[in-house]
């Protein structure tokens, strides 16, 4: 590459480098933190105290890099130590106790306790000499390939200079030198599709796009993500949120676009704060403004907060947002490409979409087209959480099977594997029967579910899957916009039905009215929230119906879920007596002398499940109402 | 009886009806709610009829129309804390503090609110208090964290009048 066409960015790329290799070479020690809002939920601030507060003691000095989510959320806080000439060593669940005792050793007498070590970013042979594994071999990371997280977890994302240092900005630099026919030509052999969950290709859209005319043009990054139970855009903003500008920047100069707007999700502030304050760096380094570079290229970029809604991700909600109006989608055509925001040509992409524009233009769409599977190119994130017993960010290529991913890379479930949801309130549940098929798009759709934009939810025998689709059900209910009938009634029909089934009230005939109802949404809703609400509903019908029936003519919750549906029992070979249900049940309803088995008296008892939770001896199991006679079950 | 800084808000950032969203959020973040008042005076300075701002505003689950609580708690409803017993804090906060989602306490120490997703859903179940997020949150330690805040026993039973239960799971 000839990055002498722009002497501004050699200069800035340099200096950048030499601030990061002093970092590394400096006779400091590191401790890298992770500060993203998981390692926070997990305690990292107090950890970050303690660490401060040790220094003190021992009165030395270290950097504190403050890095985001590095993926295994189910080990955090994570805090890393860097000595000099050594390698970087992780520890997990760092408390704040804990950070004391491995500094301590570290810096006093170079110990690095292997013992409470996770793993080290060293290579190989650091592993003969020191006992501990590589982190990236770790059961978790193996499998995995990092492209669009590549720096999560490395880098500081306040500094614009750490991601410089990692090449950051050069993709947006072999842009300008390709030209935006370049760019998009890149961007098609590169096979990447639209990561917000549809998958459609991406240079299409761009095409569109650059040859619709307007005076103006806008590109949005969709950082809404609505799906509760997924945080790759939250995790990918707060730990690099460069990559996503980089990645506006290139889009807004192969479009034509002079304006991005960036539609971050209200329930993610520090997202926000990272995205103002890369913004306020890119504007001080000259990656933003009026002549990018002395390129003559022109671009800024404004974040916009979403205020709650759901629907809001939907690309024509999202832009009767930003317009100050309810969010309600509107028909289309015509497309947002052509007529969108204020009515000019406006580019929506997913937030990952983004991130993943740097790399094709600095490593070539060939490359990227040789990750994953024909047709479903590269790599992509997903929120892994639920049962597994890894939870955490992780990304893979596309076409990995289910079961690589739930038991290689989660580790599996501790009670026995019953599914696996995947796409969110708008996606299907999957059975064992699946764990074999790839994930990619097209497999995807043909097992009733979708890609969505990545949260994969782990669910073992503790879940009851009418419950399941009742609850998202509930909550597309909740989240529908209400403009047209069939998603407005039609997700509350499903929701009655479900709740009358889960009751104990439901007839055979209901699992028409299901079938008929999805089929009417399906069809004629207006936008995808409503026509692919009630895919929760028909994937569990589909491979679940033995559930339904044990609902239904059984009359009994076997996942111990539906409170009409079971009772709890003391099972005598079990219990040790030990009394501790007694303690937590607020009802009285555990009655046993110490050391004796105990006994719950149904009638008093709530289900709250405070005792189950207690008992340390799995000895309070949901089992059939007694009283009960079940229907005659034909399965 | 307008509120000059709103006023001079409006001015200094030349707000038009296309703003209406960043306006409200402005006036949620400094008031910490939307009063009637501050929507009266929007309808005057953007000329848009309050209905039309109370429509948009309550599309929106960001926008509470209350005086908050001196603290503020979320429990996560989405998916991962669902299936990771969110509901059963939920219930215990209903249970204990006779809030539905969406009230305060009547001694306005407590604000409440369910949410579909605070982003940290590895760490499920989470809640968040002024504004931290709390990891794999059982009810025990909730509650313990609620009373420490309020530094009283849970509001005795008849508090619960005005308030019908949420519709928990059936
Ligand atoms: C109800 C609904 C919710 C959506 N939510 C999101 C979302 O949270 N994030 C997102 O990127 N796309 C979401 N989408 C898809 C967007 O409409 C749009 O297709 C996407 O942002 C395009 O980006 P991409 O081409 O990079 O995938 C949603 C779609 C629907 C129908
Ligand atoms: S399908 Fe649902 S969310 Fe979409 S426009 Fe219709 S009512 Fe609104
Ligand atoms: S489920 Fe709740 S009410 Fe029932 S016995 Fe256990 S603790 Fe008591
Ligand atoms: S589901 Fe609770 S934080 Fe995401």
């Amino acid at each position: 590459m000839n990055e002498n066409s722009f002497p501004q960015f050699t200069a800035i790329q340099r200096r950048a480098r030499e601030k990061w290799t002093a970092l590394q070479n400096g006779s400091q020690p590191l401790i890298y933190l992770g500060a993203a809002s998981c390692g926070r939920a997990a305690g990292a601030l107090q950890t970050l105290q303690a660490i401060q507060e040790t220094l003190q003691e021992l009165n030395r000095s270290a950097h504190i890099v403050q890095v985001g989510c590095i993926g295994p959320c189910y080990l955090e806080p994570l805090m890393d130590v860097q000595l000099p000439g050594l390698p970087r060593i992780s520890y997990a669940k760092v408390t704040p106790e804990k950070a004391k005792r491995i500094l301590r050793a570290a810096l006093l007498e170079g110990d690095l306790s292997p013992k409470l070590a996770v793993g080290h970013f060293g290579d190989r042979t650091f592993t003969e000499q020191s006992g501990m594994p590589r982190f990236f071999d770790l059961p978790m990371l193996k499998p995995q390939v990092r492209v669009v997280l590549r720096n999560c977890g490395f880098i500081d994302p306040q500094e614009i200079d750490h991601y410089l240092a990692h090449d950051g900005y050069v993709g947006f630099v072999q842009a300008l030198q390709r030209g935006p026919a370049g760019v998009i030509e890149e961007v098609k052999q590169s096979g990447l599709r639209g990561r917000g969950g549809a998958g459609f290709p991406t240079y299409k859209k761009w095409e569109i796009c650059r040859a619709a005319a307007g005076e103006k043009k806008f590109v949005i990054c969709n950082a809404d993500e609505g799906d509760p139970g997924a945080f790759m855009n939250r995790s990918l903003l707060e730990g690099d949120p460069h990559a996503v500008l980089e990645g506006m920047l290139i889009a807004g100069f192969a479009i034509g676009a002079q304006q991005g707007l960036v539609y971050v999700r209200a329930e993610y502030p520090l997202a926000v704060t990272r995205l103002r304050h890369a913004i306020q760096q890119m504007r001080q380094s000259g990656f933003l403004g009026e002549d990018i570079l002395g390129s003559g290229f022109r671009f800024n970029i404004e974040v916009k907060e979403g205020a709650g809604a759901f629907v809001c991700g939907e690309e024509t909600a999202l832009i009767a947002s930003l317009e100050g109006e309810r969010g309600m989608p509107r028909p289309r055509p015509p497309f947002p490409a052509e007529k969108g925001y204020r009515g000019y040509p406006t580019l929506i992409n997913n937030t990952e979409t983004f991130g993943i524009l740097p790399n094709i233009l600095r490593n070539g769409g060939q490359w990227f087209s040789q990750l994953g599977s024909p047709g479903n190119a590269g790599t992509k994130t997903f929120s892994l959480v639920g049962k597994a017993r890894h939870t955490g960010l992780i990304e893979v290529p596309l076409g990995m099977t289910l079961r690589q991913i739930v038991f290689d890379i989660g580790g599996g479930t501790i009670k026995p594997f019953k599914a696996v949801q995947t796409g969110g309130p708008l996606g299907g549940c999957l059975s064992a029967t699946h764990l074999d098929t790839p994930l990619d798009y097209e497999n995807m759709r043909a097992s009733g579910s979708i890609m969505g934009s990545g949260g994969l939810i782990v669910l073992d025998e503790s879940t009851c899957i009418v419950d399941l689709a009742r609850y998202f059900l509930t909550f597309s209910e909740s989240e529908s916009c209400g403009k047209c009938t069939p998603c407005r009634v039609g997700t509350r029909i499903l929701v009655e039905t479900l709740e009358k089934i889960a009751r104990g009230e439901g007839e055979m005939g209901d699992l028409d009215v299901l079938y008929k109802v999805a089929d009417t949404m399906q069809r004629t809703a207006l936008c995808g929230g409503g026509q692919t609400a009630p895919n929760p509903v028909l994937t569990t019908l589909k491979y679940f119906m033995n559930e339904y029936l044990t609902h239904i003519q059984g009359r009994y919750c076997p996942a111990a879920v539906c409170t009409a549906l079971f009772e709890y029992r003391i099972l005598a070979e079990k219990c040790t007596g030990c009394g501790r249900c007694v303690q937590v049940c607020s009802s009285g309803a555990v009655q046993g002398e110490k050391k004796e088995p105990h006994t719950i008296d149904v009638e008093l008892c709530i289900k709250c499940r405070a005792c189950v939770e207690a008992c340390k001896f799995d000895a309070i199991v949901g089992v059939p109402i007694a009283a009960r006679q079940p229907q005659e079950v034909t399965l | 009886m307008t509120n000059p800084a709103l006023t001079q808000f409006i001015q200094e950032e030349n707000c038009d009806p296309g703003n209406l969203i960043p306006l409200l959020q402005h006036i949620q973040q400094t008031e910490g709610y939307i009063s009637e008042q501050s929507v009266r005076q929007i309808s005057h300075f953007l000329k848009i009829s309050e209905n039309h701002i109370y429509g948009v505003a309550s599309f929106y689950s960001q926008f509470r129309f209350q005086k908050p609580g001196k603290h503020h708690l979320k429990v996560c409803l989405g998916t991962a804390c669902h299936v990771q017993g969110g509901k059963q804090l939920a219930q215990e906060v209903q249970k204990q503090f006779h809030l539905c989602s969406g009230e305060t306490t009547p001694d306005g120490a407590i604000d409440y609110e369910e949410v579909a997703c605070l982003g940290c859903c590895a760490q499920a179940a989470v809640v968040e208090i002024d504004g931290a997020i709390y990891a794999k949150m059982t009810t025990d330690r909730l509650m313990k964290k609620l009373h420490e805040l309020r530094n009283i026993q849970p509001v005795p039973a008849q508090a619960d009048e005005s308030c019908p239960p949420i519709p928990a799971s059936p």
